[in-house]
């Protein structure tokens, strides 16, 4: 009868720790868990997180590395997204104007179908290089919070400038100007 | 039971219902399940079901699909593998900790329970006392 009660209150103060532990562990990952946008509010400039990520323009992966030492553009955007369609046309337009510039735009279809989004590529004629991502790893880590949301990342790999909504082409200049001179 | 589910169960998968899958796969956007959800994703979504649904494509194949496109939250179920299946186990596992415990209380308050004990026996009467309650008992005999 006294073993039984020890072993019940072993397991007892072992099931409060161990939620205890859980609870101490998701407190301090919360507190560490920086976004990109939330280190550029903070006046950082964070390295852009790396990814491989399927094309949609083509059957290929895109891997991030193979972007290094270029400008990018990075365009979140969903093809369901009213002012997604609005800015199409802009960021198809930046991304002939700037390319001799070495700058890149790259479009990140989330939370949407494959195949709605090669309707919407093939209706605004994107030329562009666009990714799908599928599980908003990569949406997440940028700390998006809707779509359309646009940042520029520098030659050094570090993210300068984010336009959340749909980019004007003011503010896409800006964008855009403000990684070339960084 | 397990007879009867089994084949239930393949016969959902084989022939899934749109209102079946709309219960059990979540919109992205709004993080409700699709028959609750009107947004535009959760529309494109019911059509893409609707459409699988008709090509005859199994309830595993459309959710797989699925998946492959959204990641694996767009399932309202955790998976059945791997770090999720934690959340199938973990209840189960409580429950029956909780009716263990129980089990125990139980057969630990039987067992102390201060069991009846015999009542002790009278003490003898008086035979003065005694004599007068058989005679008066046989007054009514």
């Amino acid at each position: 009868m006294r073993s039984v009660r020890i072993g019940a209150q072993v397991l007892s103060v072992a099931l409060v720790a161990g939620l205890l532990g859980l609870l101490v562990w998701k407190v301090a990952h919360q507190v560490g868990d920086s976004t990109v946008a939330s280190d550029l509010r903070d006046g950082k400039e964070p390295a852009a997180p790396a990814f491989t990520l399927q094309r949609l323009d083509t059957d290929a992966d895109l891997e991030s590395s193979s972007l290094k030492g270029k400008v990018q553009v990075l365009n979140f955007w969903a093809s369901w997204c009213v002012p997604c369609r609005d800015e199409a046309g802009l960021l198809q337009s930046a991304s002939t104007e700037w390319r001799s510039r070495g700058v890149v735009v790259l479009g990140i279809d989330h939370q949407d179908l494959s195949s709605d989004a090669r309707a919407f590529m093939r209706h605004y004629r994107l030329n562009y290089p666009v990714v799908h991502d599928a599980g908003d790893k990569l949406y997440q880590s940028y700390g998006a919070t809707g779509v359309p949301e646009t940042f520029c990342v520098n030659r050094d790999g570090k993210v300068v400038a984010h336009v959340p909504g749909a980019v004007t082409r003011d503010t896409l200049d800006s964008c855009i100007q403000g990684a070339l001179e960084s | 039971m397990a007879l009867v589910l089994v084949p239930a169960a393949a016969a959902s998968d084989r022939h899934p219902t749109q209102s079946e899958l709309e219960s059990e796969v979540v919109c992205p956007a709004c993080h409700t399940t699709l028959d609750q959800s009107s947004s535009p994703i959760a529309q494109r979504m019911k059509a893409f079901i609707a459409a699988r649904i008709r090509a005859g494509d199994t309830k595993t194949e459309i959710e797989d699909a699925l998946v492959a496109q959204f990641g694996q939250a767009v399932l309202a179920k955790p998976a059945t593998h791997g770090f999720d299946l934690v959340a199938w186990v973990l209840p189960i596992a409580g429950l029956l900790a909780g009716a263990a415990v129980v089990g125990v209380a139980a057969w630990r308050w039987s067992r102390n329970a201060p069991r009846g004990r015999p009542a002790a026996a009278a003490p003898p009467l008086d035979p003065e006392l005694e004599r007068r309650v058989d005679e008066e008992l046989a007054r009514f005999d």
